[in-house]
């Protein structure tokens, strides 16, 4: 019931917070996040839900210069064209202080080249490639993801271990599996020189014929083999490599197969024994993650993926660079990313100034199965800063200005 | 490659036929009669999948769980099928040719938001065929137990359709209405219930083809477009309608596609090809050489004439006045509006252009291109690449762009002015694809997948609104070039051919000739609107070669109404518009605008633009 009473005291109440907090009548700061959220659901859904997680406990704390931070997020279609609309979108019509987010490489690449051009902060969140930070790098874009060449890299000391001579590799036929095929070679043969490639395999992504590239693998008689499939390619390629005895005394690499994302679905035929970079979530127990799960599970009742990790961890870098940079000015945010470090679920990583790469890291280990699902052993945590090149081979790659 | 990978790669190229003759058995057989280029033939297949893999759940891992739900599901995509022609297709099988395909294009979009919501983003890995998870010991090698029953499938189900389309009354209607449906329906035979019916079963294959894939392939949400362009392609290469002929073209395509990977990367003169590479496009090679050797796919006849119901209504010449208004008030538009409707203006004008510059061709031209992408896409590169890698100023890059969009267009041309109909389109397609999977490969100049960067405009036009002008004269000029050429002798000649081929050739006009030079006029202002775009858009990415675009471009063109000269300006406006606004408020915005565009394609069969006209002629009527 509406007593006089009631009414009074919600008055007051109302009165009371209109006096205590100008700071929270004032706008929130807007951060404008695009993404290909339709074209790769099962690594954005996640995503989102990790950036949703960040924007209220960043909020609950307080926000940021006495402001709340709302996340306006846009689908990018996937499409570097209606991407490079959706930000000018964010930034003039919503009037986003800068851009965060993009998965896919080519989109990535057009929108930090729409950053350079707007002298906009764009930070971007998946793109693994490492034209973005190197070779198309550019003084407003900053990237959060360990980069296909990083994650490379990490597997790298396992594969010389083994020292096997023969090596098969089998890659989506783009930019990522591309490159990552690049560095795999490179670096291997840096460490191994004897080291011989016995065949190459490059299915279009989402189309490989599974059964027809496990053959042409197993007839090159390889001791190992480099993958860099995910998602439903790799899903195939497991199955029909099982089916045919493929893996049999091969061992295997495969990039990313470690990530929720592309292991869950594996279900009991994930592969056991892969070398594999991941996230073991559910074995993590540093004091960082430990709150992060416990949050996430708590708001979604569902376990977080890799996704989740990069979507909150971008958001709170936005946070920091804003915190630092005490302002909203673009390049006073741009200096203030440079160097910028801040605690993510993964531990402490830096933006570095000499490349604007995070040094966000991940877990290398191999697949195993236990009841009926794949998981993550002999895992190890692998800091980003550890698997990049020199400064000079950065410099020598990054242009100048 | 020895023997024993050769004979294994055999058989690996005919396991993956199966499936793919299945589904575009289906697709073929409901062309041929209902003449509908069913685009959401592919999500009738990854609908197959799904519901394969939930009723398996269901019904646990047996062999009759399995099995049983494999037929079930295929059963039930059977009744989408006729939920699909009985709620959509059907009110508008009289509506103009192709526009059917606008429709199916919603179902897509539908479909794909639904299976989201029903089954989630997680791919889902079914489980193996029980007593048939094992591997088959052949020569050495493994192969599963499971491919070597596919291969077997194949050839049963196409006994089995033969049987249906020889042997039974239904088969005989079904045949007769793929030779003269007009005939058919004068005779006397219910042509609806017959469209039903064949409906149901071409997507019982199409289902029946995504139920079977279970053990092979995880359900996911890319497969409805991965599996449709494939099956396109089988489908005109092997003749339409002829399920035979898809029969054949299946296997030519998976024994084809295992043989490239079979091969890998070999080096002839010390020049490294990957076969494996060519995987990307090797249908579509396939697909030209056969259409450019054999005009109606290997065992296809010539299509029968189609009479029309009423002939194409008469274009009507735009009026001078009526243009410079519209001109003057989107000219005006930066004054008063913000700087974000300036920028979503310029994309809409770019693709006004390429939208109109389609509709010259398969409108009044009448030949209808299902990879007009390849033009706006060569454009947009020329621009990009002449900018970039020749150090030619903005202005002279935008300037060659459309030359060069032109001069792809003569070579393209000269083989697809040689086919009619659908094998036209499919030519075109296949140009298309061919451009796109050179673009996507050849790193070294085109940027590969990632594309080119830093592709923008001269200082003077670095302004948005300066740009947006800029957009807005040239793209405005290329319309209404393009609208006073349907009114000149050309013009009037290439309507002849459409609406006659025969007569027109006997009055003395050079048809060919004329469809060529209309080739080219077209793939050079599509050009001159992709070089547009990329200048606006600061970097080119495969994406606008890709079928993706050609389709959009169709979609604009439908959606305003191909009987009308505007109709493609008004679709080009709505659909970005649509998209830009509709993909901003929902979660689920590919099921709102695939639900607006059905709600257009029921409310106005003739597109936007041409109901509205019939509209204003019937309120005119009724006050007269």
């Amino acid at each position: 019931m509406l007593t006089r009473n009631r009414l009074l005291a919600g008055t007051a109440a109302l009165v009371a917070l209109s006096l205590v907090g100008p700071a929270a009548a004032q706008a929130p700061i807007k951060i404008g996040e695009l993404n290909s959220y339709k074209v790769f659901p099962a690594f954005l859904e996640p995503y989102k839900k990790g950036i949703e997680l960040a924007v209220e406990e960043v909020n609950a704390a307080g926000g940021v210069l006495g402001r709340k931070i709302e996340v306006v997020s846009r689908d990018d279609n996937g499409n570097p064209g209606d991407a490079v609309r959706v930000a000018e979108e964010l930034l003039s019509r919503e009037g986003a202080s800068f851009l965060i987010g993009t998965f896919p490489s080519n989109v990535g690449l057009a929108v930090a080249d729409f950053a350079k051009q707007r002298k906009v902060l764009f930070i971007a969140a998946e793109p693994l490639t490492d034209k973005i930070v190197w070779d198309q790098g550019n003084a407003y874009t900053f990237r959060l993801r360990t980069s296909t060449y990083m994650q490379t890299a990490m597997l790298i000391p396992d594969a010389v271990k083994l020292n096997k001579k023969r090596w098969a590799i089998v890659y989506p036929n783009y930019e990522y599996g591309q490159s990552a095929t690049a560095a795999f070679k490179k670096l291997l043969k840096e460490k191994q020189p004897d080291v011989e490639f016995v065949a190459e395999q490059a299915p279009p992504l989402g189309k490989i014929d599974a059964g027809a590239v496990a053959q042409a693998l197993a007839d090159a008689k390889p001791d190992a083999i480099f993958s860099s499939l995910f998602g439903p390619d790799l899903a195939k390629f497991v199955r029909e490599g099982q089916t045919r005895g493929l893996f049999k005394g091969v061992e295997v690499f495969n990039l990313l197969a470690g990530e929720p994302e592309y292991l869950d679905p594996l279900k009991e035929e994930s592969p056991d024994g892969w070398y594999v970079t991941g996230y073991p979530w559910s074995e993590l127990k540093t004091p960082e993650h430990t709150k992060f799960l416990n949050a996430y599970q708590a708001k979604f009742k569902d376990y977080p993926r890799l996704g989740s990790v990069v979507g909150y961890a971008t958001v709170m870098s936005a946070v920091e660079a804003i915190k630092k940079a005490g302002s909203l000015d673009q390049e006073k945010l741009v200096a203030a990313m440079k160097g910028l470090t801040l605690i993510t679920p993964f531990g402490m990583v830096e933006y570095r100034a000499i490349d604007h790469q995070s040094t966000m890291g991940a877990y290398v280990g191999q697949i195993g199965v236990k009841d009926g699902k794949g998981y993550m052993k002999n895992w190890r945590f692998v800091d980003g800063k550890d698997a990049l090149p020199s400064d000079a081979d950065v410099q020598k790659m990054r242009p100048k200005n | 490659m020895t023997l024993a990978s050769i004979l294994i790669q055999l058989l690996n190229g005919l396991a993956a036929a199966a499936s793919l003759f299945l589904v575009s058995a289906g697709l073929s057989l409901i062309f041929g009669v209902t003449r509908i280029v069913n685009f959401a033939h592919g999500s009738l297949y990854m609908l197959g999948l799904y519901g394969a893999y939930s009723l398996i759940q269901f019904f646990g891992r047996t062999p009759l769980g399995f099995w049983g739900a494999v037929v079930l599901a295929a059963l039930a995509v059977g009744l989408v099928g006729i939920l699909i022609e009985v709620l959509v297709l059907r009110r508008i099988y009289r509506a103009p040719e192709l526009f059917q395909l606008l429709a199916t294009f919603a179902v897509v979009l539908v479909i794909k938001d639904i299976a989201l919501f029903t089954w989630g983003a997680e791919d889902l890995v079914g489980p193996r065929a029980p007593g048939l998870s094992m591997a088959v010991e052949i020569m050495g090698r493994r192969i599963p137990a499971y491919d070597l029953l596919l291969i077997a499938i194949g050839p049963v189900v196409l006994g089995l359709l033969w049987l249906l389309l020889t042997r039974t009354r239904w088969g005989a209607l079904v045949r007769a209405a793929t030779q003269d449906r007009e005939m058919v329906g004068a005779l006397g035979v219910d042509q609806a219930k017959l469209f039903t019916s064949v409906f149901f079963v071409g997507s019982v294959l199409a289902g029946l083809g995504g139920a079977l894939q279970i053990p092979r392939e995880p359900a996911n949400l890319e497969l409805d477009l991965a599996v449709i362009a494939d099956a396109f392609v089988v489908t005109v290469v092997g003749g339409l309608g002829s399920i035979g002929g898809a029969f054949l073209a299946a296997i030519i395509i998976g024994v084809a596609k295992a043989f490239c990977i079979g091969i890998g990367t070999v080096t002839w003169f010390g020049v490294e090809i990957s076969f494996s590479k060519l995987t990307l496009v090797v249908e579509f090679l396939i697909m030209a050489l056969v259409l450019v050797v054999r005009p109606y796919g290997l065992l296809g006849k010539p299509q029968a004439a189609q009479r029309a119901a009423e002939p194409a209504p008469r274009l009507q010449v735009p009026s001078w006045t009526f243009a410079l208004v519209w001109l003057a008030l989107l000219a005006l538009v930066p004054l008063a509006a913000d700087r974000y409707t300036t920028i979503l203006l310029t994309d809409i004008v770019c693709f006004a252009l390429f939208a109109v510059s389609l509709h010259f061709i398969m409108g009044p031209a009448g030949m209808v291109s299902f990879g007009h992408a390849a033009y706006f896409g060569i454009g947009a590169y020329a621009a990009g690449l002449l900018l970039k890698r020749f150090g030619l100023p903005m202005e002279a890059a935008l300037l060659l762009a459309p030359a060069i969009a032109g001069l792809f267009a003569i070579v393209y041309g000269w083989f697809c002015v040689r086919l009619s109909g659908v094998y036209l389109a499919m030519l075109t397609l296949a140009f298309a694809q061919i451009s796109w999977s050179v673009v996507f490969q050849w790193d070294s100049v085109t940027g590969g997948s990632n594309g080119v960067f830093g592709v923008w405009p001269s200082a003077w036009l670095a302004d948005k609104t300066a740009y947006y002008y800029l957009a807005l004269v040239l793209c405005g000029a290329g319309i209404l070039f393009l609208w006073r050429v349907l009114f000149s002798p050309f013009g009037y000649a290439l309507r002849a051919g459409r609406d006659s081929p025969l007569r027109a050739e006997a009055i003395g006009i050079d048809l060919r000739g004329f469809q060529w030079a209309a080739f080219v006029l077209v793939g050079a202002l599509a050009g001159l609107a992709g070089a547009v775009y990329a200048f606006s858009k600061g970097s080119i990415s495969p994406s606008s070669i890709s079928i993706a675009q050609s389709t959009d471009g169709l979609i604009m063109v439908l959606l305003g109404g191909v009987e009308t000269l505007t109709g493609p300006v008004v679709g080009a406006a709505i659909f970005t518009w649509l998209r830009d606004a509709v993909a901003r408020n929902t979660e689920f915005w590919r099921a709102v605008m695939g639900g607006v565009i059905l709600l257009i394609v029921l409310l106005f069969p003739q597109g936007l633009v041409g109901g509205l006209k019939a509209l204003v002629a019937r309120w005119r009527e009724q006050r007269a």
